[in-house]
This record gives structure tokens, C-alpha cells and sequence, in this order.
């Protein structure tokens, strides 16, 4: 396999810039991350807000029971893929008839959720300025199960919803340290590229369901 | 009072529109100016400038310098001809220290009309009497080099009778450009009909602006337009009594 | 200015059509975007901008650090980083995966840096299947067009245009509503992503000290790209690096508002290397190809190498009254609107199209809109002096350039200026009290005819203002 030109270009970065190999880099700017305060009740008003803003769905219960039968529901029979998130079995979703889950093998997860209507996961957080869910993957939760069925359900118990980026970036200085992939969900999937029109649903799903646990 | 200003009126004024030159000298004696006109002056380079021929507009801005560092203040009637001074004639002189600090000194000292009043004269209302409805055209340089964006409309709130009305968007461009203008003619030509579109929706008869490049183009692509719209420079709108 | 370049000025302005489509998606992008960075809506814009140029900044004065920075993190999480110095080298590394692994089918996701290295002409010249996957340049690819605009690649085509394009190469029957295309290439993409071998991004961001790709979109068509295939590979270009993940919090804040008026895209991912021990899915092997193409070469300019800070949001085109006339395709490049008009020279080289940074009227709404603040207006100065250099250099363009020697002799000698002006102002047309429509010769200069092409001149006075000064 071709190796490219590594030495070729470094090179010619420093050179340009009047550096040589290894030299440290100037002091950087300091990193800017302002975590507001906003009490509990606000973040679950703003994340919901924000999510309907963007056609999603949002319900708020008290108990995972709650939770659990309004997931019922919602799934009523339909070809339903579930993560293999702890959170979702504590709540009993995971067992719910009908629903697929405890996937450890790639192609099976493919075959499963590729047929799947409903893909119903946790979320790692939830972030109540923009309405974002945080899906880092993980034997707990694989990453199609967000993205190839065309409803996509997500369970969150409410200590996980942070005020927003800022907050989630000084949790995580380095999400790299503990995934291969860490994805920002903000509403359904969408474009307007045929004459500016919003279409749901283009690639990934095009409803998307957050339930607030707590 | 012994407050003296010096007029840069800008080659534009001095040849196409000296009555926008005269407007402004006459409001600036009302409110108690000396006007003082260097006789020397020109132009600021600018077109040698921003068609990329730095050593021609190198010469101009020199020639600025000499012709007026011994003045107080300066006021120009257009904001892009005063943003080449206080913006661009450092740029021309980074690898002369000297010179530099000579276009430092001086270019805090010059004004755009508008501004000048509003800032140094602190005026806002000259006594002025227009009865028209009118629309401001926010120059490009004026409004983004300089930042100058409430000044005129202050003034032209205290002008009596006179009803503002702002057009959508009022900020876009003219497509005037310096030579822009002929190097894409057509281009520049379509912005200009583009601008005069927002202009009608207004209802207005009367388009005023800070920079006599922008009416030059605007009242040229009226005009041919067939249009009945006039084109003022704030100057002659704040020297109508 | 070459003829071509007008000649699609003039091709463009005529289209009313075209015309109308463009003026209004740019309209909305651009009065979306208004909205969301008002100070109601984002407090801190302005910092968030002096932030993200700062931090752009020192990434690129340091660049060789924060590349192997990158590139020492993506090899500890099991990637590989291939560093390419022309579209050759890209294309060659691809196809040699592809032969070694025996791949056929690869799905793409939008990437202007393989735009700009011609990636899927040059897999496709050898028998490799390359789709996009993004809906707008998918509907491009198949109608074999390069992209309209940075973020809206399709800008310029209708539903009708769409429905003829896929009823020509999908055959499917004749389909004009927007929501039932969209299903149809969702169902022929889904089974491509399913299928393919290779699945190839670009990236917005590199971050040094996680040795992450970040990708923005809203389709999931990237997500989709970088999960579903047994391999990744990301191509971006050098200037893609940023120090930390802590500061994709900034980029991401300005991104999606200036790009589409979104708070944040739909998707954000940031990935590292290929999946780990126990993750369920994603990619067996993670390939980052970091693209030169021209880059290096606009390092050595302290001024001008602001132009590597862009982050594609679109931004500047959209508020730019000349691409709202001209489009995407008069550009000469991959790169349209006043970004384009500053890259492809430095890329290119300034004689490629050398009539390009002269296409602005110099307003500044770009330099005002950009979420990284590249003082684009001086750019575009920096650069007609380049031209002016070169053609100078040359022994090109001579009548204007003697004419503006002229000009510097006349603007310093004030007899000389005054005499002229009052030569001229006799030999113009009194205009009868209005203004000039035509000019008769010898005044009649090509500028002249060209001014009177689209609008009227002003009368000559009868006096200057000095003269009027002297007599008062």
C-alpha cells in the first residue's frame, strides 16, 4: 500500500512556518467552556422544547414502569430492536415481547436493526439547550440501532440531562479515551437539498421519541 | 469659536458632484466651522488600490499625507474614501516605519461627514428642513470598515418633515465597486437593479447615502430605469432649510 | 478575466430562472442564519467567533505539532493516517486498499476535499463503483455535476430537474414530490450502504489530542458511511487539525448557525479508530487520509493563510451579493462565493483565472458573516496585487497598467489633475439637464461603454468644486 508523502509534507509545513521537527507549539489559546446554571425542572422544559421544536416527541414519567409501558405502546407489535443498555433491562424494556435485544454479534445487529421499525436506545446524556441526545457506543449501546430503524426511541433518565456542549466537553475533556464513536443526536435525520424542502427521514430515522425517566 | 475643519471633498465630489461638496461645507459652517480647503488635493488612491496597483496607490496616499498632515480634522463626504486613509493607507506603508507613523498620526484625524457631526460636532440636529419620504442606503465601507450605521439616521430623524423609510436590505451592496463596475459591467449592473427594487418596495422618492460611488450607481441604473427617484447625498439633505 | 469566466456570468445572469432560485435559497439560508446569532439568541457570539479564529489560528502556526500530534492518537486507537500530497496519491492509495481487500462497492459521504481531487472520476476510471450518498450530491452525481454550493450542493435544481434525473438513471417512474424522491433514494442508498465495502468520509474537524474525526451533517448519510462498511477511511485536508475536543464545543456552536440557522447539525460524530474490543458495530479498520493538494502552499503568507481557517459553513456565499447573482458553477474551481474566490487562486495559482478575486465589489458582508473572521476583503486585496504583480512581471495587461501609472502622475501633480479634469467635463455631453445615455467619441473609452452598458452617467458640472470653492 502507498505510504504517501508524510516526510514531503511535514516538511514543507515547517518550513513554511519557521519550525523544525519536534519543536513544542506556542502557548494555546486557553479552552472556553462556560457551564451555566440552570436548575433540573429548566433542562427537562428546554430539552423538550427544543426536541418538539425539531418534530420530535417527548414524555415525561415518573417510574421506570411508566416508562416501560409507554415504550409498550409505542412499539404495539412492531419489528422493535432494543440496545443492550443496563438501563433499558433495568426498566424491562428489554424484555418487552416482541422486542430484539442482547446483540454482541456486527451481523446480526445489521440484519436485526436493518429490519427493525423501531430502534429504542439510552442515551449516555441528553443536552437541554439544543435538545441533543449524547450516544456514545459501547457493548451497551451499537450504533445502528439509532440509525437504520425509521423510529428511533430513546429512555433517559432524568440525572443525565446536562445544560448543554460545555457541559458535556468538561465530562468529557476526551471522549476518544473511552469510545470509537461518540455521536451528537439533535431531532430526526433531514434535508432540504431538493428545492430547500425539509424531508424527515432521509438516511437515518425520521421520527425520533425521548422519554424522560424521573 | 475658532473651530476649523479642512475638507477632503474626494476627486469624485471635486469633479462629478461638487454640489454635494458645497452642501457640506455649508453645514459645516452653520454649525460654526472655519472651513479651510487645501487646494493641493486629489485623490486617495483608492482605484489604483483595489485594482491591485499598491506603488501607484502609494503614490496617491503620499501625496494625501503631504497635502494634509498639517490640518486638525478632516472630514470626506463618503465613507469608503475615508476608510482608505484610516484602513488602508497603513497597509501601503508597513515595510516604512516613518511613513507608517505619519498615516498613524493622521488618520485618527479624518472623518467621515456624517460621523464628524455626530461624534466630534456632536450634533445630531442641524436645523435642516426636507419635506420628502426618503430611504438611506447603507454604503459598504461606511458600514462595515467603519462601522457607521446609526449616525446618519440620527441625523436624519431631527431633519424636519422628513419621513425615513428603511429598505430591505438596506446593507446590501450597490454593486458599484470601483472598477468593478466596468470590469463586470453586467454583473454589477444586475446588483445595481437588484438595489433599486428594495428602493421602490419603499415607496420613497428621495434615496440618500453617505458615499457619492453608491449614488452614482444607483441614480445611473435609475435613471435608466426611466425612474422618477432622485438620489441625495445626506450633506445636501441636512443643508435644505 | 478569461472569456469562460464571463461567458458563465453572463450565462447565469441571463437564466431568470436560475436567477430566482438562487436569490431565494440564499435569502433563507442567509436570513436563517440572522436570526440564530442575533445577541437575543447567542449572547456571546462575537467571543465565540474571536475563539474559534484564535484557536484556528495557532492550529495552523503550529501545524506540523498538532498533525503528529493527531496522527500519533489515531495510531494508539488503531487507526492509520496516510498522508497524500496531490489528487494521485489519494486516488492510489484508495485503489490499492480496495484491490487488497477486493472491494467493489464504495458509499460516500460529502467531502469537498475529494471534490476537489476529483476521488470518484478517478475510482470509477478503474472500475471501482463510488456512490454518494448525500441526497444533493447524489442527485449531482448521477447528473454528472460538480456541487452548486458548499453546504447546499444542489441549489440550483428543482423537483422537475430531480424527477428527470432519476427517471433517466434509476428508472423509476416519473416522480415530482419532493418527500417520495427523497424515499426513493433512501431505498436505493440504504441497500448500497448495506453492500458496500469501503465506506469514505471527509471531516470538519481533526482533533490532535483525541485523534478524532468530527463530522457535521443532518442526513445520516455520514453516520450511515462510517459505520455500516468494514472500513473507514476519512479524507481531509491538513488544515482540518484543532488542538483539543474541548474546542469542538466553539466550532460547534458556529457551525450549523452560520451554515443552515440550525442550532446543531443532526448529527455531530466523533470518531477514533476502528471499533474497540466488545462495541457491537462500526468499522474493522479506520483510515485518515491527510490531504495537502496545494495547502502548504499557502502557508508562508502571514496574511494570507487565513484562508485555511474556513470551516465550509457556507456562510459567506450566502450573503454575498455577487455569488446571489452569479451561482456556484461561474466559479473556476470546486470552491464558489468569496471563500472560493480566495482559495482557488492560492491552490490554483493567481493566473489560473486571474479575473477571479477581481469579481467582488469589495462590500465586506463575507468578512462581516465568517464564523472564524478570514478577513476575506483583504485577501482579495492581497491577491489583485498578486495578479497586478504577475501580470506585470509578465509583460501582460499593459494598456492598464500604463494607465494607472498615469493616474499616480496625474493625482500628484494638482495643475495637471485640474487641467485634465476640466478637458474632460468639455468634451462630455451636457445631458440637456438629465443624465447621459450614450457618449460619443473620442470619450468613449471601452470603460466608458462598458459603465453605459447597464446604466446611465452623471452630467459633467459646469464648474469643479475647487472652481466653485474659489468663486464663492
Amino acid at each position: 500500500m502507498p505510504q504517501g508523502s508524510r516526510e514531503n509534507i511535514l516538511h514543507r509545513v515547517r518550513t513554511a512556518l519557521g519550525r523544525s521537527a519536534g519543536q513544542p507549539p506556542s502557548e494555546a489559546p486557553p479552552v472556553r467552556l462556560r457551564i451555566p446554571e440552570v436548575d433540573m425542572e429548566a433542562r427537562i422544559a428546554s430539552l423538550r422544547m427544543r426536541i418538539e421544536a425539531l418534530a420530535g416527541a417527548t414524555h415525561r414519567v415518573a417510574t421506570a414502569e411508566d416508562a416501560r409501558a409507554l415504550v409498550a405502546g409505542i412499539v404495539a407489535g412492531r419489528p422493535t430492536v432494543a440496545s443492550n443498555s443496563p438501563y433499558l433491562a433495568e426498566c424491562g424494556i428489554a424484555s418487552l415481547p416482541g422486542v430484539r435485544t442482547g446483540i454482541r454479534e456486527t451481523d446480526d445487529m445489521r440484519t436485526a436493526a436493518a429490519a427493525a421499525e423501531v430502534g429504542i436506545t439510552s442515551a449516555d446524556y441528553a443536552l437541554a439547550d439544543t435538545g441533543t441526545l449524547v450516544m456514545i457506543s459501547s457493548p451497551a449501546e451499537a450504533r445502528l440501532v439509532s440509525l437504520l430503524p425509521i423510529l428511533h426511541v430513546a429512555v433517559v433518565p432524568r440525572e443525565r440531562i446536562l445544560t448543554g456542549l460545555d457541559e458535556l466537553f468538561t465530562l468529557l475533556p476526551k471522549p476518544a479515551d473511552q469510545t470509537s464513536s461518540m455521536v451528537l443526536i439533535t431531532g430526526p435525520s433531514r434535508t432540504a437539498d431538493i428545492e430547500q424542502i425539509l424531508v424527515r427521514g432521509v438516511h437515518g430515522p425520521g421520527q425520533i421519541t425521548v422519554i424522560i425517566v424521573g | 469659536m475658532g473651530k476649523r475643519v479642512s475638507l477632503f471633498v474626494t476627486c469624485m465630489v471635486d469633479q462629478l458632484f461638487p454640489k454635494v461638496g458645497m452642501a457640506m461645507a455649508g453645514v459645516l459652517e452653520r454649525l460654526g466651522y472655519e472651513i479651510d480647503f487645501p487646494e493641493d488635493q486629489t485623490c486617495c488612491g483608492q482605484p489604483a488600490f483595489n485594482s491591485g496597483y499598491r506603488e501607484e496607490a502609494r503614490a496617491a496616499a503620499r501625496h494625501f499625507l503631504k497635502v494634509f498632515e498639517a490640518c486638525e480634522q478632516i472630514v470626506a463626504p463618503s465613507g469608503s474614501c475615508t476608510s482608505m486613509v484610516t484602513h488602508h493607507f497603513a497597509e501601503l506603508f508597513h515595510k516604512e516605519p516613518e511613513t507608517l507613523a505619519r498615516v498613524h498620526a493622521l488618520e485618527k484625524r479624518v472623518w467621515e461627514f456624517s460621523s464628524f457631526l455626530t461624534e466630534v460636532a456632536g450634533v445630531e440636529d442641524v436645523g435642516a428642513r426636507f419635506e420628502e419620504v426618503v430611504t438611506f442606503h447603507d454604503g459598504c465601507h461606511a458600514l462595515r470598515e467603519l462601522g457607521i450605521r446609526s449616525a446618519p439616521r440620527r441625523l436624519l430623524a431631527k431633519v424636519r418633515g422628513l419621513e425615513l423609510r428603511e429598505m430591505v436590505p438596506a446593507e446590501e451592496c450597490c454593486g458599484f465597486g470601483g472598477t468593478f463596475s466596468v470590469k463586470f459591467a453586467e454583473l454589477s449592473g444586475a446588483m445595481a437593479r437588484t438595489k433599486i427594487e428594495a428602493i421602490v418596495k419603499t415607496g420613497a422618492n428621495t434615496v440618500v447615502s453617505l458615499d457619492p460611488s453608491c449614488l452614482m450607481q444607483i441614480q445611473g441604473a435609475l435613471s435608466r430605469a426611466g425612474s422618477g427617484i432622485r438620489t441625495m447625498h445626506l450633506a445636501e439633505v441636512l443643508a435644505s432649510r | 478575466m478569461s472569456g469562460e469566466f464571463d461567458q458563465k456570468i453572463h450565462q447565469t445572469l441571463e437564466d431568470a430562472n436560475l436567477q430566482l432560485a438562487i436569490y431565494t435559497a440564499t435569502g433563507r439560508l442567509k436570513e436563517r442564519r440572522i436570526e440564530v446569532v442575533a445577541s437575543e439568541a447567542l449572547p456571546d457570539y462575537q467571543e465565540l467567533r474571536t475563539q474559534a479564529n484564535a484557536l484556528k489560528k495557532h492550529a495552523i502556526e503550529n501545524l506540523d505539532y498538532y498533525l503528529e500530534e493527531f496522527e500519533r492518537n489515531v495510531t494508539a486507537h488503531g487507526g492509520k493516517v496516510v498522508y497524500c500530497k496531490d489528487a494521485t496519491e489519494v486516488s492510489d492509495f484508495v485503489l490499492s486498499l480496495a484491490r487488497e481487500k477486493g472491494s467493489r462497492l464504495i458509499v460516500k459521504s460529502k467531502s469537498m476535499t475529494t471534490e476537489e481531487v476529483d476521488l470518484n472520476e478517478r475510482l470509477e476510471h478503474h472500475g471501482l463503483e463510488s456512490v454518494e450518498t448525500d441526497l444533493g450530491e447524489y442527485i449531482l452525481q448521477l447528473a454528472h455535476e460538480k456541487p452548486y454550493h458548499i453546504v447546499a450542493p444542489a441549489l440550483h435544481k428543482t423537483r422537475y430537474d430531480v424527477a428527470d434525473i432519476f427517471e433517466k438513471n434509476l428508472h423509476v417512474p416519473r416522480e415530482t414530490v419532493v418527500e417520495k424522491q427523497t424515499a426513493i433514494a433512501r431505498a436505493v442508498l440504504r441497500q448500497k450502504f448495506l453492500e458496500a465495502d469501503i465506506g469514505i468520509s471527509g471531516a470538519n474537524f481533526l482533533v490532535a489530542d483525541s485523534g478524532a474525526v468530527v463530522i457535521i451533517e443532518n442526513e445520516g448519510n455520514a453516520r450511515l458511511t462510517t459505520t455500516a462498511p468494514k472500513i473507514h477511511i476519512a479524507v481531509a485536508g491538513i488544515e482540518k487539525v484543532i488542538p483539543r475536543a474541548q474546542d469542538v464545543a466553539t466550532f460547534l456552536k458556529l457551525l450549523a448557525r452560520s451554515a443552515t440557522g440550525q442550532l446543531l447539525s443532526v448529527y455531530a460524530s466523533f470518531l477514533s479508530g476502528p471499533r474497540r474490543p466488545g462495541e457491537v458495530d462500526g468499522p474493522e479498520e479506520f483510515y485518515v487520509v491527510l490531504v495537502d493538494n496545494g495547502r502548504t502552499k499557502l502557508l508562508p503568507d502571514k496574511a494570507k493563510r487565513q484562508s485555511l481557517y474556513c470551516i465550509r459553513c457556507g456562510a459567506c456565499l450566502n450573503t454575498c451579493p455577487v455569488y446571489r447573482k452569479i451561482g456556484g458553477h461561474s466559479f473556476p474551481w470546486v470552491y464558489s462565493g468569496p471563500i472560493g474566490a480566495i482559495i482557488t487562486p492560492q491552490f490554483m495559482g493567481v493566473s489560473h483565472e486571474p479575473g477571479l478575486p477581481f469579481a467582488s465589489s469589495l462590500c465586506g458582508a463575507c468578512g462581516e458573516v465568517c464564523p472564524v473572521k478570514i478577513d476575506i476583503p483583504k485577501v482579495l486585496l492581497d491577491l489583485r496585487s498578486d495578479v497586478k504583480k504577475t501580470e506585470t512581471r509578465e509583460k501582460q495587461n499593459r494598456l492598464e497598467k500604463l494607465a494607472f501609472k498615469a493616474f499616480a502622475w496625474v493625482v500628484t501633480h494638482p495643475r495637471i489633475y485640474e487641467f485634465l479634469g476640466r478637458v474632460a467635463s468639455s468634451m462630455a455631453p451636457s445631458g440637456n439637464g438629465g443624465w447621459i445615455r450614450s457618449v460619443p467619441p473620442p470619450m468613449n473609452l471601452a470603460p466608458v461603454r462598458a459603465w453605459l452598458s447597464q446604466r446611465d452617467l452623471p452630467p459633467p458640472p459646469s464648474k469643479s468644486f475647487r472652481e466653485m470653492w474659489r468663486r464663492r
